[in-house]
């Protein structure tokens, strides 16, 4: 995982040498343990800012969305499939890209760790192969990362990059037999009342920040239909009701085009498990459409097409 | 849309969408009747419902 790191710093350098990218988009270490940083680099002197551990859980595709230069860009398993679908939607041309492929073997949930060693201060993390040390001021406690991984990463199905140009090491092995959806199919068991019950508490704690949307790579409309004012869509209070329907639109809108990145839900300051409701349009999109988001240059995305044979059942 | 709304709890049978012509004025009657008979059955909706600001 660590050799990772020299591996960018060294193919970054070498294509802002040579002029083959304009600038160069990686991850930096963060200021605080767990949360490493988006950089985007011109220089081939500061390419040693280049970083990469099983932190880098935001997705660099905000980056790409119709910049004009070329552009160098490190990708794992779904941030790769954002690139595609980032392609496929016409906010960059493939051409404009060069991307540094890596196989990812999931990111660190920063919550859980601080669950662990019960909400103390950590100063510093530190990982080697498959495990991680935390310590702090007066403590160092050493965990199995596999036991730690962020939730949508635990059941990824595509860790090695779809679409690349070069990659920093040998693919890792898939994970197999994953039950992806156990989740949401206990939801989807649920009574009215119920559904109605998990999904108002899980929004209880929402500010509306919007930082799942700004944390979104799918997010890249202009204007957001809840800044709009004229008209006004969405009431911009924290009224529950306006929150809900913020979240099912925020999600309806990613029907089709999500990959399960974790972004979303790493990124809300109050931990709402924001990926319930994006997660069930995935299910539907595999069940209605056989479709996983990003996977093909080629294939445009289900709800941009028409087939004679698409799922109806709905209409009467 | 109707997956969705039914996966966070708006009633199976609150949300309807049809496909119908100009022309084809009967089927619209039906499809409407049928719809208001289904709809008053669940009675009045329950959940995504703004409460309007009391003003005092």
């Amino acid at each position: 995982m660590l050799e990772y790191s020299e591996k960018i710093r060294e193919i970054a350098g070498k294509l802002l040498k040579k002029g083959t990218v304009d600038v160069f988009i990686g991850y930096r270490k963060g200021t605080v343990p767990m949360m490493n940083a988006p950089v985007l680099i011109r220089n081939p002197e500061g390419v040693h800012l280049l970083h990469w551990d099983s932190h880098c859980g935001l997705n660099l595709c905000n980056y790409i969305t119709k910049r004009t230069d070329k552009m160098g860009i490190v990708a794992n398993g779904c941030n790769s499939r954002n690139i595609v679908t980032h392609v496929i939607e016409n906010q960059i041309r493939r051409e404009q890209l060069y991307i540094v492929g890596i196989p990812c073997t999931g990111m660190i949930n920063h919550r859980a760790v601080e669950r662990a060693v019960g909400l103390r201060e950590i100063l510093e993390v530190e990982e080697r192969g498959g495990r991680f040390t935390v310590s702090g001021g007066d403590f160092e406690e050493e965990f199995e990362k596999k036991d730690f991984l962020q939730t949508n990463c635990a059941i990824c199905t595509h860790r090695n990059p779809v679409e690349y140009d070069e990659m920093v090491a040998e693919p890792v092995e898939e994970q197999k037999k994953v039950d992806a959806y156990k989740d949401v199919e206990k939801t989807e068991k649920m009574s009215s009342e119920q559904k109605w019950g998990f999904f108002t508490r899980a929004i209880s704690n929402c500010i509306r920040c919007y930082a799942c949307r700004e944390a979104c790579p799918l997010c890249y409309c202009p204007t957001c239909f809840v800044d709009e004012s004229r008209p006004q869509w969405v009431g911009k209070s924290n009224d529950p009701i306006d929150t809900m329907t913020f979240h099912i639109l925020r999600a309806y809108h990613c029907a089709g085009r999500c990959t399960d990145c974790g972004a979303c839900e790493r990124a809300c300051p109050v931990g709402i498990p924001v990926r319930q409701f994006t997660k069930k349009l995935n299910k539907d999109a595999q069940e209605l459409f056989s479709w996983e988001t990003g996977l093909d240059l080629d294939q445009r995305p289900p709800l941009d097409v028409y087939r004679p044979d698409d799922y109806n059942a709905f209409i009467r | 849309l109707k997956g969705l709304l039914e996966h966070i709890g708006i009633e199976a049978g609150r949300l309807y969408f049809s496909w119908i012509s100009s022309a084809e004025a009967t089927k619209f009657v039906a499809v409407a009747e049928a719809i208001i008979e289904e709809v008053k059955a669940l009675g009045p909706a329950k959940y995504l419902i703004k409460k309007r600001a009391k003003v005092a």
